[in-house]
């Protein structure tokens, strides 16, 4: 399997109400030993997933948030995020942690990974793929 | 064209796997090939051998096992997610010390790597769900 393709994981739904975004994140960390070309996008109640100050402790369900920051050494590295949703829930990209990668390209700098869309620029960050995985 | 197909919600609870079911049997009538349809979510449940809905309903999991007999379909259920719902076959059900197994004859538990696998080598990937 020497193919390479463009692997898109849409994230839609909030972290903790439904099991989606979780599970999502499993097939993310198994794919990344695949070794394709991996990019995430983050809309609708999927934005509330990169929340910084996540606490689950009244819930009962584990705090899986960190994982999203490791994503990097997974080279996961392209975090798309529909500003559009971000606005209609009152968020902004302070509201979200800081997920950085370092780029071997250039001396291992840190880069962030989120990378803010317009609705628009998330449909041509779509039509781009040839796998389009939705939770 | 090779298809390759994810179901990724309940049986009976939701459409998808109806969806799935009717898009699989018309694009193999058609011709198409079919590789794999990955079971993930709470589409795992369409696996297991136990439910029994009313008779003059539709029989989900036997649909599935018959044409999956009839075209050798790969039926694949996730395995982490199976096991955090209860699907278990025979040797898993053995590893984990567990009494019972519930599999469907046609279906098969394996990891998630096999949902990758199919997004590289199918020419579309589909997902029927919410």
């Amino acid at each position: 399997m020497s193919e390479v393709k463009k692997f898109l994981y849409v994230n839609r739904k909030a972290p903790y109400g439904t099991i989606y975004a979780q599970e999502s994140l499993e097939v993310v960390l198994i794919g990344a030993a695949f070794d394709q070309d991996v990019s995430l996008a983050f809309l609708d109640d999927g934005v509330f997933q990169l929340t910084k100050g996540q606490d689950t402790k009244e819930i009962g369900l584990k705090n899986f948030s960190a994982t999203y920051r490791a994503l990097g050494d997974y080279e996961v590295t392209k975090l798309y995020v529909e500003k559009e949703s971000l606005t209609e829930r009152g968020l902004t990209l302070d509201d979200l942690q800081n997920i950085e990668y370092e780029d071997e390209d250039d001396d291992y700098a840190e880069k962030p990974s989120i990378r803010l869309v317009s609705r628009a620029e998330m449909a041509d960050v779509m039509a781009d793929q040839d796998v389009v995985l939705s939770f | 064209m090779k298809f390759g197909i994810v179901v990724s919600e309940g049986p009976y609870q939701h459409q998808a796997s109806d969806s799935a079911y009717n898009f699989v049997k018309a694009a193999l009538a058609k011709g198409h090939e079919v590789s794999r349809v990955f079971f993930y979510h709470d589409g795992v449940n369409v696996g297991t051998r136990l439910s029994i809905p009313p008779q003059d309903d539709r029989q989900i999991q036997e649909q599935w096992t018959k044409l999956g007999k009839e075209h050798d379909l790969d039926l694949v259920i996730c395995i982490a997610a199976a096991q955090r719902r209860g699907l278990l076959d025979e040797n898993e059900a053995k590893r984990q010390g567990k009494n019972a197994d519930n599999i469907a004859e046609g279906f098969r538990i394996s990891g998630l790597g096999q949902l990758i696998e199919m997004g590289i080598q199918a020419d579309r990937t589909i997902t029927f769900g919410d």
